[in-house]
């Protein structure tokens, strides 16, 4: 095999198993480690120039960084990555002196973004300092798009919201509060140099079963009522509440049930408890909170009498799969079920919608109405317009959001210098030495087998009592220390330099997890079979050294490798050493025109 | 050496063996040994055949005397019985110890100074005495643990780290070892665990005196320019007699090799040894052959590897000594004082 090019930014990169994973690319090990030094302020830092808003991050990410987690893979559970960021937010302090502030001279360009949700904002945040004149419109009273209209404030409290916001808007991106664009061609007729699109996906899913329109009153849309809820337009439910649907809303939904008067609230999904869309620990935190998930029952009527409803009828069903895998529902012939409620959430999906956007305006759309956008520029097919957050690919999440800003971002800073939008700027990498001694480095690499910590919570009791209440305490300072620790450090990459490698087999001998080879050469199938372990893990990388005297290859099988250091430690010519592996993506600005 | 223990964390793969054990489970201390040390990849492969063979670590005993090598067993197989003598005496102790107690897997572990200098006449003894065991000098040619001295089997003319050469006539423990009658005879290089392996499994499976040499670079004082025992040299003038696989009665592999390239030697627990031949012509059962072909090759600076003679039927000490077939610990009472009409017969009998 080919040896491997560390020089490539997305070898070492993709080591970082959580930092690849993570949409944004924060430097997770970065700031795992500033948290256990006590330095949450450059902590914050560190994740508030990638995601650009950690402290609610840190409380909502979908954390598709944790699934990735090495030592999800070496123990049970992954680092608790997502509440280390929070650590870092409750703990900071002053950082609002590092803000950018409103530069001196402006570059003459107009930006507006459309809807001030996460996706605008980190537009705003990542243009606004370069000089770029960025005005951020939305219909509702207070920025911040779905993360302060859906996310209950129990799990998010709106001063958290305020702060973050702040930040983003802080470099001088003017926020038109409570003005809805009816028009897209009124707004680009106002001669905007670009405009962001980033409206969301605002439209609930209903369910058209019989009774809907008689039982109406009693039958609420789980988007529409959750904003209700967080402006405070709705203060109490039924007692006994059904949520159809298994996604986060209805999460959201069936937990700010029961913190409005329903006692017996039940969450009930069409196929099974394992399928559904809301993440393991939303389940849990339902659960806990004494409420029911049922599943395999399929929605068929909503009962009513004398025009209210008085509950809903399901039909039982179980999953067959066909040759291909497919799923298909089909009957179990069981009886339908009858479950009486008071109310019933309608959780099923949201869908974009664009009534404002001219069919005339210049922007193509697609079959099933989602408009023509660039998956790498989030240019439309109008050169100066281009989407993002959940406006562009239907609904994700914030962290997606948040990257989607940033690549926009560098495609609107290139389109208005008349650059090339498509010439995407290459990540910044650093990869530095961490030895300090004959048994010292600059990271911690004594690493032991530790569970993960739980975050501690409000007891059930008082948590219930007030929707505005934060149910989660965060980890207080010694459990983040613990949690910290647990990191691996999967940025202390081993770098391998093969001329002053003598083979004496010494890393081999000592690595702990039998990731060390020095074989004779082939294919990669062929290799992944001969390695001291065999390397069944197809996603992750072997490291391939060659230039050996003996004509034999060093190959490294990423997968489980514990960045502990002792092959660095062992070697006695140092062709082992631990370097940490800084990797940066680059947003709008100079910096990218310069490094490309 | 190192300070950080070695992450109880292992391969979420690892295999395991017929005990249930992973070969981390033969591990011992973590090694105080300098990085790079030749005697730590040999522990890994001890490890390693210990591991494969399933041998149950409580069963086996590992003695020592004193130097760099014989330290490493406290880096290996920390569940064993372990005796650490003094200096060149290990052959004696274990020689008494197999005698208390033959049921026990008996490797010695010692270096070139501690079996070829001050403890010659000791491994002498053992060999000729056919003890079962499994003899393994960890050879560097030096003197390590003292800082780098010319030891007995250091080569004439073999340059210190200083630039000196070594003015005197090596001692070749394998020569010495065929000629007292070793009855299973190896040499091999830590550098190379796939030959080392199975010769290790093998010396443990022998039930005889069993001797390993192996060239184990020195990688603070001996690994330079100059040196016969470095690893480049080794590599360099490594001829190999042959390379073999280990196969225990279970598993049979089904590898076919031309007619006369591959020899299968039958141990006796029904395992297996299928050598495959490097020099067409070589015997691994002619002792005489064996040793004139291996002083040749070392007169033309080669260093010969491989299995170097194995005896099919070896004798023990105690099939000669006729002594009693249990351990004495487990001996009753009444077996180790017959009486006193036992006495008298024994007495008549000198009379
Ligand atoms: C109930 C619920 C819970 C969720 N929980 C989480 C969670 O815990 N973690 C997570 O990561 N994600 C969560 N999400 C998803 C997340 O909120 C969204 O993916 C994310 O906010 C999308 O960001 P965005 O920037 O694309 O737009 P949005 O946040 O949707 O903001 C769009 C904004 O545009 C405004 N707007 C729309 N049309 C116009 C117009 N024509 N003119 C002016 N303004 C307009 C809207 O008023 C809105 O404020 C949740 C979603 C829901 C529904
Ligand atoms: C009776 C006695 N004499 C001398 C010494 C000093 N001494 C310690 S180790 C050693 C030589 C060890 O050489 P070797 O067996 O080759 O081991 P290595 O360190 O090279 O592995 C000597 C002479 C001693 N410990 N005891
Ligand atoms: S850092 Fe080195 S010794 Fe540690 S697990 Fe990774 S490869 Fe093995
Ligand atoms: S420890 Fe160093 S010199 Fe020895 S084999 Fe490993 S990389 Fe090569
Ligand atoms: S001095 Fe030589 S023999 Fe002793 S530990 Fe160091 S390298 Fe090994
Ligand atoms: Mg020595």
């Amino acid at each position: 095999m080919q040896a491997t090019d560390i020089s490539d930014p997305n070898y070492f990169h993709k080591v970082v198993d959580c930092q690849w994973a993570c949409p944004a690319h924060t430097p997770v090990p970065e700031y795992i480690r500033r948290i256990a030094a006590g330095d949450y302020t450059g902590a914050y830092l560190i994740n508030w120039k990638s995601n650009v808003f950690p402290g609610i991050l840190g409380r909502t990410c979908d954390r598709p960084c944790e699934p990735a987690c090495r030592r999800g893979r070496v123990e049970e559970e992954p680092v608790a990555i997502c509440r280390l960021k929070r650590v870092a937010a409750d703990y900071k302090n002053g950082v609002a002196a590092y803000m950018p502030k409103p530069p001196e001279t402006k570059n003459g360009k107009r930006i507006a973004c459309i809807g001030a949700g996460p996706a605008s904002l980190t537009v705003a945040r990542d243009l606004s300092p370069l000089g770029y004149d960025v005005v951020v419109f939305d219909g509702e009273a207070k920025a911040g798009g779905f993360m302060r209209s859906q996310i209950p404030k129990f799990r998010l409290p709106d001063s958290v919201i305020d702060e973050e916001v702040g930040f983003a808007l802080s470099a001088g991106a003017v926020f038109h509060a409570s003005r809805r664009i009816d028009s897209m061609k009124a707004l680009l007729d106002e001669g905007y140099d670009a405009v962001f699109v980033g409206t969301g996906a605002p439209r609930g899913r209903d369910l058209d079963l019989p009774g809907r329109k008689e039982a109406a009153a009693n039958i609420h849309i789980g988007i529409d009522w959750l904003s209700s809820v967080a402006f405070g337009h709705v203060e109490a439910i039924g007692r006994r509440v059904i949520v159809l649907g298994g996604g986060n809303t209805a999460m959201d939904c069936c937990r700010s049930s029961r913190r409005l008067g329903g006692e017996e609230v039940k969450v009930i999904v069409r196929s099974g408890f394992d399928e559904m869309k809301a993440s393991p620990w939303e389940k849990e935190d339902a659960m806990h909170e004494g409420i029911p998930i049922l599943n395999f029952m399929v929605p068929k009527t909503f009962e009513h009498e004398n025009g209210r409803l008085t509950g809903m009828t399901f039909e039982k069903v179980r999953a067959e799969y066909d040759d291909k895998g497919r799923r298909r529902l089909v009957p179990t012939g069981e009886a339908d079920e009858f479950v009486a409620c008071d109310d019933v959430l309608v959780a099923v999906g949201q869908e974009n919608a664009f009534p404002w956007i001219e069919a005339d305006a210049g922007i193509a759309f697609d079959k099933w109405g989602m408009p023509v956008v660039d998956e790498k520029t989030f240019q439309s097919s109008r050169s100066n317009v281009f989407f993002g957050g959940d406006a562009a690919f239907g609904p994700k999440n914030i962290i997606w959001a948040v990257a989607h800003g940033h690549d926009a971002a560098v495609s609107i800073d290139a389109f208005c210098r008349g650059a090339d939008v498509a010439d995407r700027p290459p990540p910044l990498m650093n990869l530095i030495s961490q030895k300090m001694g004959i048994h010292e480095w600059s990271y911690d690499n004594a690493i032991a087998v530790d569970e993960r910590f739980k975050v501690p919570t409000l007891a059930n009791d008082v948590a219930l009592k007030d929707i505005r209440k934060e149910v989660e305490l965060g980890f207080d300072l010694k459990l983040g220390y613990a949690e910290a620790q647990r990191c691996l450090n999967c940025d202390a990459q081993t770098v391998f330099e093969a001329k002053l490698c003598i083979e004496c087999d010494a890393c081999v001998d000592i690595c702990p997890m039998d990731c060390i080879t020095f074989t004779e050469d082939g294919d990669e199938a062929d290799l992944r079979q001969r390695l001291s372990a065999p390397a069944e893990n197809l996603e992750q990388a072997i490291y391939i050294g060659n230039g050996l005297k003996t004509g034999r290859i060093m190959a490294k099988d990423e997968d489980v490798c514990l960045h502990c250091g002792l092959c660095a430690e062992r070697c006695p010519t140092g062709a082992w050493d631990m370097q940490k592996s800084l990797i940066e993506m680059t947003h709008a600005g100079h910096a990218c025109r310069s490094r490309a | 050496m190192t300070y950080l223990a070695k992450p109880k964390f292992r391969h979420p793969d690892i295999e395991i063996n017929e005990l249930g054990f992973s070969h981390r489970d033969y591990e011992g201390s973590i090694s105080t040994l300098c990085a790079g040390c030749g005697h730590d990849s040999i522990s890994s492969a001890i490890m390693r055949a210990c591991f494969e063979l399933s041998l149950p670590p409580h069963r086996i005993a590992k003695l020592s005397g004193i130097g760099c090598s014989s330290k490493t067993p406290t880096y290996f197989l920390g569940q064993s019985h372990g005796f650490n003598s003094v200096h060149g005496r290990m052959p004696s102790v274990l020689t008494g110890a197999n005698l208390a107690n033959r049921e026990l897997i008996y490797l010695g572990v010692s270096g070139d100074g501690d079996s070829a200098s001050i403890g010659f006449g000791q491994f002498a003894h053992a060999i000729r005495r056919a003890v079962n065991m499994l003899y393994i000098v960890e050879n560097n040619g030096v003197y390590g643990l003292t800082k780098g001295q010319f030891s007995a089997t250091s080569d004439k003319g073999s340059k210190s780290k200083k630039g000196i050469d070594n003015p005197d006539s090596p001692i070749d423990l394998v020569s010495i070892a065929m000629q007292l009658g070793a009855t299973f005879v190896a040499r091999s290089f830590s550098g190379d665990k796939d030959q080392l392996v199975p010769l290790i499994k093998a010396g443990l499976e022998h039930q005889g005196a069993a001797f390993i040499d192996v060239i184990s670079p020195c990688i603070a004082f001996n690994n330079h320019q100059g040196s016969t025992k470095s690893f480049d040299y080794v590599r360099a003038h490594n001829a190999e007699l042959n390379t073999l696989d280990f196969i225990t009665s279970q598993a049979p592999i089904g590898v076919d090799y031309p007619e006369g390239a591959a020899q299968d030697v039958r141990l006796h627990d029904g395992s297996t040894i299928r050598l495959r031949k490097l020099s067409a012509d070589y015997d691994v059962h002619d002792r005489g052959a064996a040793m004139d072909h291996i002083y040749r090759l070392g007169r033309s600076g080669e260093i010969a590897t491989g299995l170097i003679f194995i005896d099919d039927e070896p004798s023990d000490m105690h099939a000669r000594l006729g002594t009693a077939k249990k351990p004495l610990n487990a001996l009753a009472d009444r077996d180790i004082v017959p009486g006193s009409a036992a006495l008298a017969k024994i007495n008549a009998g000198l009379r």
